[in-house]
């Protein structure tokens, strides 16, 4: 048996035929992650006990008849969704000791699924950062190369999911932040439409843009977890009232016909020749399965990335100002009054990403600067907006490359922000806007996947998962495995 | 030569709406609970959590604009404000800052001379409130009671138009009832669900530009609010008159001290950094929802007192007083309802003995041992001449205390009304017969003895006479055979 070679929709089939239990493919998971979850530091909690139960409960649901496709299938969660009674610690200092009293809906509907909670995943920290490096529990390396960034902010599903220790692992996206590892290290990443997935008991970092979503095998995989994470949730007022489809009914669609928009600011400079030309290799595939390419123009992208660094910083400012070592994570020792208290808990509770960011933020919103940064972002947003809106009024989807290049090395940008930032300039679009997007493997550059990456309009989560499946058909990138994982 | 000042005074008024959970999570609004037992995740603003908004609350601030005649916002936007104190879990209140959902309202106040001043409101819009920190009792250190966290708020801010402490009070009072008739707060100011921060400042009268102002923060008696005012008023005139000049600040009151002290200046106020809240949509409202509200409401004061002028025959003042409480106003018209009419005479018992009693016993009028029915019964007595306007008085105090309806207390105590002519002239004849010289002095013009001796008549009787036949009657034999 080698669950690992399988895909969470191959494993789920396989328990409910009886060819093995959820038991021992959670027990085979666990070993993996034993081995080989120190060089990699995918996860920074393993909850084997939690794992086991849910197990032994996934065992007999499918026995009694009840298991649905994920039923007794493992899997990981980000560091950044609460789960009741295990360390959820963001990859900050700051909640390093915060115990969640409560499961996210997210993790909550997993688990109702019959899915086995594996454990936690690292992140950068509060999900601020592209490569994994700014985690307070440290850097996550590339299961492709050891030296290489897996991507962030979710690295270590990245990781996790690539060098199979999980067969699937959650995500979040705020600027490219399943996608972009997805991209980097051969896998699925799906990011939803803002609102098809609840909020609720995901630690916020920028509300308007922050999605959850899933790190897969295929596009299969996705669909299935998706299906199973979305929907409307009272608990959360931007979660959308409108049903949820059968995902996985709508991968058997034909590409024939499909009008695919070729959004030209993503092919200029900056980005890699190998990636650009394994992304133009796909684009001819999907001619060749008869869809039809439009190229076209979306002025206002190329601002994505600075309005991007006004909202989300601005967001982040208000959102972390709860940790202020009163009610529950760091608090400094000794601290001599009110002002002592917040300035040393959060001084040494935060990282230097999260504290450039809370500080761009603190001045975007500042009286006199308002107008100048927050609002005209808020502007630029709109147009934005209103630019992808255009193009969806002539294309069903949008392609491009994911990410300019392949997995970069751990510490080669780390000092230098702007750098760093650019990383996403193909990602941040669709957060500004709201749009489902998904980053599918598309080939090797020196050994290092790179990815498709593929926007559809809100709502529109069927017709990105029958175009990935589509390509999934064609051929077998997503089928490579890291080397040393295989 | 002396300058006339003129005081500008607005006023933010915090009504604690009285819905029965937070206005964006489950937890109870009740107060007095034990320190924390009222707070839940999301009003200890745990990571992760979110905020609903409460549909009650929604429904009482609409109930509150339209009743002042106010624009309803179809569409209005929660913000962000952002400020870090150990009382506010989330670092930032939740609060309406650019589209506020009640928009230019106005109420009318009634002045000292009897006139009439309409008050412009501003805004009122839907806010949260923040916890509360203990000092007392704790040593060293400070407590945190989050119970009061996310208690729904209306905060209403008035125009400029306040001219006086005087006008303040009378506006902040018609607030206080319009809140309590809409039943969208309980008033109920020494818990706090009722208080208001006052803006004032003063000018030299007929200029157009105002003064610089203060803010007096956290007036949670109308007496305060009163005594701070007038003191804040004095002493930016002496600062002026004395060549200096008001700082923009925000000023505490001190009721022990009866004085007003600097809490921060302008220039340490905090910078909120508002921005629409983007864990809520924009509220949109519409048309139904209002018109619904609108259909339930009830009869405003102002309405219910132009009716009991107009229908009931009571002078403007008195419907005033009548109609200052729903409660009140719903006590006298079952009062009536019972006698069949009275108005007056119905008024008259409650505004006076009623409203005396009760607050001689501190008690509110849903409390009242006396309820209308039975006092009403009690008037009837009086109307169908059983007994007189002063034993009533008498029997209304037995039935105060207890002692059953009043046809029982009028049997038990024998007070029936002495209405037979032959009795009373009997009487007469005797309060006559001893007194002579009283008689003489009469009967030679003093005509001041004619009340000795229905004093005398009606000491006699134990005050049971008709008050009206004794006056007859004397009159007739005084006069002589």
């Amino acid at each position: 048996m080698n669950p690992h070679l399988m895909t969470a929709a191959e494993i789920g089939r396989g328990l409910r035929a009886g060819k093995y239990t959820s038991i021992e493919v959670t027990r085979h998971f666990l070993e993996r992650i034993d081995r080989a979850n120190k060089p990699l530091n995918a996860f920074v909690t393993v909850t084997p006990e939690r794992a086991m139960a849910d197990a032994k409960r996934a065992d007999a649901m499918i026995a009694r008849g009840d298991g649905g496709p994920l039923t007794g299938v493992p899997l990981a969660h980000k560091d950044i969704f609460c789960t009741d009674g295990v360390l959820t610690s963001c990859g900050s200092r700051m909640l390093s000791n915060f115990i969640a009293p409560y499961d996210a809906t997210v993790v909550e509907r997993l688990t109702a699924a019959g899915m086995v909670t594996l454990g936690k995943t690292n992140m950068d920290e509060f999900a601020m950062g592209s490569s994994n490096e700014t985690s307070w529990y440290g850097p996550v390396r590339n299961p492709w190369d050891g030296t290489k960034v897996p991507g962030g902010s979710s690295g270590g599903s990245a990781a996790a999911v690539a060098a199979r220790l999980a067969p699937v692992a959650t995500g979040t996206d705020t600027g490219g932040s399943i996608r972009q590892p997805a991209a980097l290290t051969g896998l699925t990443g799906f990011k939803p439409t803002y609102g098809r997935v609840s909020r609720y008991g995901m630690v916020a970092f920028a509300s308007s843009l922050d999605q959850a979503g899933v790190l897969a095998q295929s596009a299969e995989d996705a669909a299935l977890v998706l299906g199973a994470m979305a929907g409307h949730d009272a608990r959360d007022s931007t979660s959308v009232d409108t049903p949820v489809p059968d995902y996985a009914a709508s991968l058997g669609r034909s590409m024939k016909g499909l009008r695919i928009g070729i959004i030209r600011e993503f092919f200029g400079e900056g980005l890699e020749d190998g990636t650009g030309r394994a992304v133009k290799t796909a684009l001819d595939g999907y001619r060749a399965m008869g869809a039809t390419l439009v190229e076209l123009s979306l002025p206002n992208l190329p601002l994505s990335v600075p309005t991007y660094y006004v909202v989300a910083p601005a967001e982040c400012s208000s959102n972390l100002s709860r940790f202020d070592g009163v009610r529950f994570g760091h608090r400094c020792a000794e601290p001599r009054d009110l002002m002592d208290l917040y300035r040393r808990s959060r001084g040494e509770g935060f990282g230097a990403e999260v504290k450039r960011r809370i500080m761009t933020g603190t001045y975007v919103l500042s009286a006199g600067y308002y107008d100048a940064y927050y609002l005209k972002a808020q502007k630029v947003r709109s147009l934005i907006n209103a630019d992808f809106k255009r193009a969806f009024g002539e294309v069903d989807v949008l392609m491009g490359p994911t990410t300019p290049t392949p997995a970069f090395a751990i510490g080669a940008k780390v000092d230098d922000p702007i750098t760093m930032y650019l990383n996403d300039i193909y990602t941040i679009g669709a957060n500004l806007a709201g749009l489902p997007a998904v980053s599918v493997p598309c080939g090797l550059v020196d050994g290092l996947p790179v990815g498709l990456q593929i926007i559809g309009p809100h709502f529109a989560e069927e017709r990105l998962l029958a175009a990935a499946h589509a390509w999934q058909l064609e051929t077998d990138w997503h089928r490579k495995l890291p080397p040393l994982f295989a | 030569m002396s300058i006339e000042w003129e005081t500008v005074i607005g006023l933010e008024i915090h009504a604690q709406l009285a819905t029965r959970s937070k206005i964006f999570s489950g937890s109870s609004t009740a107060y007095g609970a034990t320190p924390n037992v009222q707070a839940n995740l999301v009003d200890l603003g745990y990571p992760g959590v979110l905020p609903v908004l409460n549909r009650e609350a929604v429904r009482m601030a609409v109930c509150f604009g339209l009743a002042t005649g106010a624009t309803i916002a179809r569409r209005s936007i929660f913000a962000r404000k952002n400020y870090f104190y150990p009382d506010l879990p989330k670092g930032y209140q939740i609060s309406q800052y650019e589209r506020p959902i009640v928009e230019d309202g106005t109420v009318e106040i009634v002045l000292d001379d009897g006139a009439h001043k309409t008050i412009g409101i501003t805004r009122a819009h839907l806010e949260e409130d923040a916890g509360k920190s203990l000092h007392e009792g704790l040593g060293r250190h400070s407590g945190i009671d989050l119970n009061r966290a996310g208690t729904p708020l209306l905060e209403i801010v008035s125009e400029p138009d306040l001219r006086s402490a005087r006008e303040a009070i009378a506006y902040m009072k018609k607030i206080h009832t319009l809140v309590r008739y809409l039943e969208i707060c309980d008033g109920n100011m020494q818990e706090g669900s009722f208080r208001c921060d006052a803006n004032v400042s003063v000018r030299h009268k007929g200029r157009h530009e105002y003064g610089t102002r203060c803010e007096i923060k956290n007036l949670n008696s109308f007496r305060f609010i009163e005594r701070a005012i007038n003191y804040e008023i004095a002493r930016q005139i002496e600062l002026i008159e004395g060549g200096g000049s008001v700082v923009q600040e925000t000023r505490l009151f001190d009721p022990d001290r009866n004085e007003t002290r600097p809490m921060r200046s302008k220039e340490e106020a905090n910078d909120y950094r508002y921005f629409p809240d983007p864990d809520l949509l924009p509220l949109a409202l519409d048309g139904d929802f209002i018109e619904q509200i609108r259909s339930a409401l009830p009869e405003l004061p102002d309405q219910k007192a132009e009716r009991f002028a107009r229908e009931h025959g009571l002078s403007r003042y008195d419907a005033g007083v009548l109609t200052a409480s729903r409660e009140l106003a719903d006590f006298y018209e079952l009062v009536v309802g019972s006698l069949g009419g009275e108005t007056k005479l119905a008024a008259n018992w409650v505004m006076g003995d009623l409203s005396g009693f009760l607050n001689r016993d501190n008690l509110e009028v849903g409390q009242s041992p006396v309820g209308a029915k039975r006092l009403a019964g009690l008037l009837a007595r009086i109307v169908d001449g059983t007994i007189s306007g002063k034993i009533a008085k008498e029997v209304f105090e037995a039935m105060w205390a207890g002692q059953s309806d009043a046809d029982a207390i009028i049997d038990s105590k024998g007070l029936w009304q002495i209405t037979d002519t032959a009795a009373i002239e009997r009487v007469i004849a005797e309060v006559i017969a001893a007194s002579p010289a009283q008689l003489a002095d009469f009967r030679s013009g003093k005509d001041k003895l004619f009340g000795f001796f229905v004093g005398q008549v009606m000491k006699a009787t134990g005050g049971k006479a008709n008050p009206a036949q004794v006056n007859e009657l004397l009159r007739k034999m005084l006069a002589g055979p």
